[in-house]
């Protein structure tokens, strides 16, 4: 199930708005469709991107897939246990972020609800 | 996905849950379960791939030796019927055709087994170099090949049912043995640096082939495989694939085929080429940093560049990352290389080629 309580990209990013932070990962959708997941590019703490800019990359077996941030802002936590374990998002993806930024404005306008989402996805 | 060439076995894919992807005109699947664990049942028990996609070309005339020694790097003198031999094709300039295997079914009667992509220019460049009393016909629309790879496969067979004799001996085949009640050419030779068997057999009767050894395989703990295991399997035993380790612009001299390559051989295409003192060479990399090696990555001995990468993934059965990459001679000792991923320069050293090798 796709959780109801988060943003999704059409890049199938999730974002998870608590306060003026956000915490991003991607979706059941990606990481079906990238596979086994073998090794996570964290971004730097600390280190600030603008909306629409990659900040990481998975790498699965076959793909190198960019992941971007729907959010401009700072990095103020990465998920270090993806450095051991990137397969964690293969098996848990909604409680594995990837970062969390520190943002001041959120535009919210680009970005689809769960329903959107699933909606997005089906169609193909 | 309509306007792609299918194989016999494409419902049987779907029907298995296979990842289907277009792989150079063809609707194939890249995995069913996860590449890693189709990779490791291969090694460690056996696992069935389709590999229908190949061509098959078939030679006959009384000119078809003296034809294929022109044509190939390798010297085919001294095959027997059933004997199969792997041998690069070359173009004058020593640039690759493509890596072929060649079946011996009779005097003057060969059947070539080509990779799929290059089907048609092969079988395009063999018409234009006949002559003599030469028969060329393509014929894979007609055949299937499975390919059953991994240490139990001999056991899958017998379960599954054999009437004939299977080949033991590597790069050997026999003809009409029934498997499963189906008509193969079973053939001593693989893809994946493992014991098994190739089976070829006609279009229509491939789904009950894969049916039929996917059931005798379940207690063996089979899996069907697709093309991604299939490219890590190769990768480790660092078997060459046309279109990375050669390709038109690289030469078999340059992929350190010389097995293959008979130079001593009185005359085939590309020979004077060949016996040019090469300036590239296929070397093994190791990374030391953390990152995953895969191809077309730039390769730096300080700061000139020395070649690039041709091939490179993840592969479970070894630790930290590798790549095979084309290199200057001059350089190919270094004691340290650095590779480029998305502009971060990350240390490797060379390693020996294969980097797995059946225990």
């Amino acid at each position: 199930m796709t959780p109801n309580d988060r943003y999704y990209t059409k890049d199938h990013e999730w974002i998870l708005v608590e306060g003026n932070r956000a915490k991003i990962g991607i979706s059941d959708h990606a990481q079906d469709a990238l596979g086994d997941i073998v090794y996570v590019e964290l971004p730097d703490m600390d280190a600030t991107y603008d909306a629409g800019e990659s900040f990481a990359v998975v790498e699965s077996v076959k793909a190198v897939s960019q992941i971007y941030t729907a959010v401009g802002g700072r990095v103020v936590e990465i998920n270090e246990a993806l450095n051991d374990q990137p397969e964690l998002i293969n098996s848990d993806c909604y409680n594995q972020f990837i970062a969390v930024f520190e943002f001041e404005n959120l535009n919210t306008n680009e970005l689809l609800t769960a329903e959107q989402y699933e909606a997005f996805v089906s169609e193909g | 996905m309509d306007n792609l060439k299918k194989t016999p076995l494409y419902d049987t894919h779907v029907a298995l849950g296979g990842k289907i992807v277009d792989f150079g005109g063809w609707a194939l699947p890249v995995q069913y379960s996860s590449i890693i664990e189709e990779h490791k049942v291969v090694r460690n028990a056996v696992g069935l791939f389709d590999v229908s996609h190949m061509g098959e070309i078939m030679l006959t005339g009384s000119n078809s030796f003296a034809f294929l020694q022109k044509v190939v790097t390798n010297d085919i003198t001294s095959m027997k019927p059933g004997r199969v031999r792997y041998t690069p094709v070359c173009y004058p300039n020593g640039g690759t055709v493509d890596d072929i295997l060649i079946y011996m079914i009779a005097p003057e009667h060969y059947l070539l087994v080509v990779n799929a992509s290059n089907t048609e220019k092969d079988y395009e460049w063999f018409c234009k170099q006949a002559f003599g009393d030469v028969a060329l016909e393509n014929q894979s629309a007609d055949w299937a090949q499975l390919a059953l790879q991994g240490p139990l496969f001999m056991e899958v067979l017998e379960k599954a049912g054999v009437e004939g004799t299977i080949p033991t001996k590597n790069y050997t085949f026999k003809e009409h043995v029934l498997v499963a009640g189906v008509d193969c050419l079973v053939s001593a030779t693989g893809y994946t640096g493992e014991l098994g068997v190739e089976l070829y057999c006609a279009a229509k009767d491939a789904p009950k082939l894969h049916e039929a050894l996917m059931e005798a395989g379940r207690e063996y703990g089979i899996l069907p495989c697709g093309l991604g295991a299939r490219d890590s399997l190769r990768f480790e035993a660092a078997m060459p694939l046309y279109g990375h380790e050669i390709t038109a612009d690289i030469t078999p001299v340059e992929a350190d085929l010389m097995f293959a390559i008979k130079l001593g051989k009185e005359d085939f295409i590309g020979i004077e080429a060949l016996k040019e003192p090469r300036k590239r060479i296929r070397i093994g990399l190791k990374l030391l940093d953390k990152g995953i090696l895969r191809e077309h990555y730039e390769v730096f001995v300080g700061d000139k560049q020395v070649g690039f990468t041709t091939s490179g993934m993840p592969v479970p059965t070894l630790e930290g990352s590798h790549a095979m990459a084309l290199v200057d001679v001059d350089a190919a000792d270094s004691e340290e290389f650095t590779v480029v991923i998305r502009n971060r320069k990350l240390r490797a050293v060379r390693t020996p080629l294969p980097f797995y090798k059946r225990g």
